[in-house]
Order: C-alpha cells, then structure tokens, then sequence
C-alpha cells in the first residue's frame, strides 16, 4: 500500500556493531545528556509560597460581588442554583426591609447563599446564567481542609468585601 | 596487647559504623536530590533547610510504621534477612586503610581496623555473603515474586563475580599483594592503579553495579516485573534496612574502587605537605581526599542510575558471561605479557 501521509517510516533491524555491543559510547552520551539537565533551571514553583500566574479565563472560588455604591448584587433568583449541573448552589431568599437599602441593591435578597465546594465541578455556568453580574469565579484555588463541613461556602468567605469608605 | 591499642581500634570501628550509617542515610538524601536536578526538579525541601532533615523523617516513619510478617512466611528466616544484609553491608569497611599511619605521642597509629593479608579476598567474601540477605529474604517471605527476585539476585551476583575477580587477578599479577594496605601504599602520590589498568577498571566498576544490585543492573527489585522485588513482603524498619543495607553497599564498594584502582588517600603532592606542615596533617588531609573520592563514586552511580534503563535479564547474563569474562582474561594475559617483557628488559 502507498503511504499517503508520506509519515511512515521503515526502521531496518540491523544486528549491532562492535561499538553498539560494547554500550559504552552509548553510556557516556546519555551521561552527557544527564548531565546537562543538571545545571539547568528547575521548573518547579513552590507552590504555596509561590503561585503560576493564572490564565485569563481561569475559573477559581467564587465571589458574590457588590454593586458601585457597595450593595450585593445578588437578588436570590436562583438562576445560578438551577443552571448548576452538580447541584452545588442553594439559598434561602428574604425580602429587604427598608433600613436595609445601602445593603442591598434589589428588593429581594438572598439571606443565606451556600456553594459546596465539593460539589462544584467550576464549569462558570452560574457565572453565565447571573442575570445581574453577581457571581463570578474570579478567586484563588480553593484551600484544602479536613471537614465536609467546612467546604460548604456561606456568605461570609463568599460576598466581597465592603466597598472602603472614603 | 596494651589498652591504648584496644581503646584505638574501639573508637576507629565505632567512628566507622557512624560514618558509614550517616554517609547511608545522606545517600538517600543524595539521591533524591540529585535524581531532581538531572529531572530539572528541586527534590525534597521541606524537611529543614534545603530538606537536609528528610533522612530523619523518612528514618522516624519507617521506624513508625505497622511491622506486617506475612502468615505463612518462615518467621525466624524473615527476621535474619534484612539483619544479615545489613551486617554484610558494614563489616566490609575493616580492611579499608582510611588514611596513613597518624603518629601521637611518638606511638604509630594505623587509620584501618585490620591489615589482614587477604584482605581483597576479605571483601569479596564479605560482598558474595552480602547476596545471601536478599536470597533469605526473598524465600522467607513465601511469595513467588520475591522468590523469583532472590533467585534472579543470587544468578546476578554470582554471574558477575567471577568477571569481578577475574579483574580482579590482573591488578594482583601487577601488585604482587592481597593486602589493601600495601596495594594503597603502592599508588603513592600519582600512581595510581587506574592509569595501569583502566580496562580492568571499567570491568570492575560494572560489576560492582551489578553486586550492589545498582541501576542499570537494578533487576532484584524491578517494580514492573516484581512488585517490589525481595523485599515486596518487608515492612517497617525491616524494609528500611534492607534500603539502607543497598546505600551502605554503594559506600563500601565506592570505597572499595576508590582505594584499588584511584590511589586511595593518595593525592599528589602529598610528600610536599608531610615535609612543609606536619606528617599528621597530611595524613588527615588524605582521609579527607579518600572520602571526596567517594563521595565521587556514589555521585557516579546516582548518575548513572537516572540515565541508563534497565538491562533486560538476557542481555545482563550476555553482557555478564559473553564480554565482561573475554575481555577480563584478554586483560589478565595482557597485563602478564607486558609485566614478563619488563621484567625481562
């Protein structure tokens, strides 16, 4: 058969000669080669002390973020919790009472927002699916810990912080 | 026989056995270390500074560990095994001369355990027993993968110890000695054995890769055949010595190699610093000079360990029986055809 990619290679099985049998030129190239790894730079990051810099599009923790005049941007439509194919997302919505109008920016709020973080697979679909800009993966790797417990997120490691008073 | 005589040898096997169980357990630091560097890695660096406390985690965890004797293992045979490999792997050091004769108080005093006339012949006993460790090991434990990993040491060790002292008999033909002492005291300054015998130095140094069971001659305990080779069934600080009992056989034969064939605590201008600072420090420097060379040899053999693949079991008994044995003896005539014409002239 005709080769059409012109790829294949016919490799000759040759028996091998004097200098191949004794394997030492052999040896000593591939301790040149050893050797030459040995000074260079090694590609390691130490990881908690140093960090890769992260891609553009990397999807890390989560954040529910606050509008410009520092009011939470998440009115617990839940479009998030539905649109997530792990079923990491859940909340509990309240209605915001007057006093409450610097706090939040809609009527309605989410009082208690939880991402289980074992859960959550990081695909960004509930980033897509925010119809007011709220959440966003844009945080670090998510720290390791001993509990399940402690890897359900509650509002307090997710909202922003508050915008600084000036 | 005097006390001091006593006391000195004492202190000298006892500095020894420290020496050599440190220099064992820096190895597998060594190792590590230097299998990262030629893999563009940094190795181990949490343990400490520049992770120079590894060794002693890695000891306490083995020493931690749960002991596991298989249920139809031969108990007390299991229990020999990695005792025997160790105590091979250390007595080796007595007839390595570590320096010259330190003088204090006008009283000589020899920086080696025992001068026995044989002591070449001292080592190779002490490396041939060293095989027996793995090959009770590996029966006791009553698993075929272990079995086949003893058998495949025994066949190794065996086969490469006769190109070994068939190597060995052309550096004796030029000597004219068995005693280490002598054979070191003969390369005095520059020269040393391998500039005389470098073919009979290559033949010894693959076949002490293959006695110390060494990559690229690693088979005993190839992990993708084997499991984990004789020691697949050994736990806890069982396992620990027999790893240790490998890095210990590196150091001895390392010393072994550095002392036959590259002048041992020879250096040039030794001469020069005996007569211009004093003999003793001479004599010390020369220790120190003994142990840069090998800590040059367990260098080399780490290198060479993440460089070559592994024989396969053929070619390790064709490379054995079929070059290293006809180039030994080509070596043996060699050297006696040479040392007849010089004599005769």
């Amino acid at each position: 058969m005709e080769s059409l990619s012109n790829k294949k290679k016919v490799l000759e099985q040759k028996p091998l000669n004097f200098a191949e049998r004794m394997y030492l030129p052999a040896i000593v190239k591939g301790l040149g080669t050893t050797m030459s790894h040995f000074f260079k730079k090694s590609s390691t990051i130490r990881y908690p002390e140093q960090v890769r810099e992260f891609s553009i599009n990397w999807r890390g923790m989560h954040s529910l973020k606050r509008d410009e005049e520092g009011k939470e941007r998440c009115t617990a439509c839940g479009l998030c919790a539905l649109s997530c194919p792990a079923e990491a997302i859940t909340m509990i919505a309240a209605e915001r009472k007057p006093e409450e109008k610097d706090l939040y920016r809609e009527e309605k709020y989410a009082a208690v927002y939880e991402i289980n973080m074992l859960r959550c697979i990081f695909c960004g679909l509930c980033e897509e699916a925010c119809p007011k800009e709220a959440i966003y993966l844009d945080g670090p790797i998510v720290p390791s810990d001993y509990l399940r417990k402690d890897f359900i997120y509650g509002k307090d490691k997710l909202v922003e912080a508050p915008l600084e008073v000036k | 026989m005097d006390i001091n005589y006593v006391i000195g040898k004492f202190l000298l096997v006892t500095i020894l056995f420290a020496i050599s169980l440190v220099i064992a357990m820096y190895s597998t630091y060594a190792e590590r270390k230097v299998a990262a560097f030629l893999q563009d890695r940094l190795g181990p660096d949490r343990a400490g500074p520049f992770g120079i406390l590894q060794p002693l985690a890695d000891g306490v965890k083995m020493f931690m560990k749960e002991e596991i004797v298989p249920t139809n293992a031969s108990k007390w045979l299991f229990m020999i095994g990695p005792g025997l490999a160790m105590l091979c792997a250390c007595i080796g050091t007595a007839v390595i001369p570590w320096g010259q004769d330190l003088t204090i108080n006008g009283k000589a005093f020899p920086l080696q355990v025992t001068d026995i006339n044989v002591g070449v012949l001292y080592i190779f006993g002490v490396v041939s027993l060293g095989v027996y460790g793995v090959m009770i090991g590996g029966w006791a434990s009553n698993n075929k993968y272990s079995l086949l990993s003893a058998i495949r040491a025994a066949s190794q060790n065996i086969s490469y110890e006769v190109a070994m002292g068939l190597s060995i008999i052309a550096l004796l033909v030029m000597t004219n000695t068995l005693s280490l002492k002598e054979i070191v005291a003969q390369q005095h300054g520059w020269h040393w054995n391998v500039l005389y015998q470098p073919l009979g130095f290559i033949i010894f140094m693959v076949c002490s890769f293959a006695e110390t069971n060494r990559a690229p001659f690693d088979l005993p305990e190839c992990e993708t055949e084997l499991i984990g080779g004789y020691h697949t069934e050994y736990s806890s600080m069982k396992l620990g010595f027999y790893l240790f009992a490998e890095y210990i056989n590196m150091f001895v034969s390392s010393a072994v190699m550095a002392t036959l064939y590259f002048g041992g605590y020879n250096y040039p201008g030794m001469d020069w610093v005996a007569t211009l600072v004093s003999p003793n420090t001479a004599a010390l420097l020369g220790t120190l000079v003994l142990f840069l060379k090998i800590f040059a040899f367990i260098f080399f053999f780490m290198w060479v360990r993440w460089t070559i693949p592994r024989f396969r079991y053929d070619q390790l008994m064709n490379l054995g029986w079929k070059t290293l044995i006809p180039l030994a003896i080509a070596n043996i005539v060699i050297t006696g055809i040479v040392i007849a014409v010089v004599n005769k002239f």
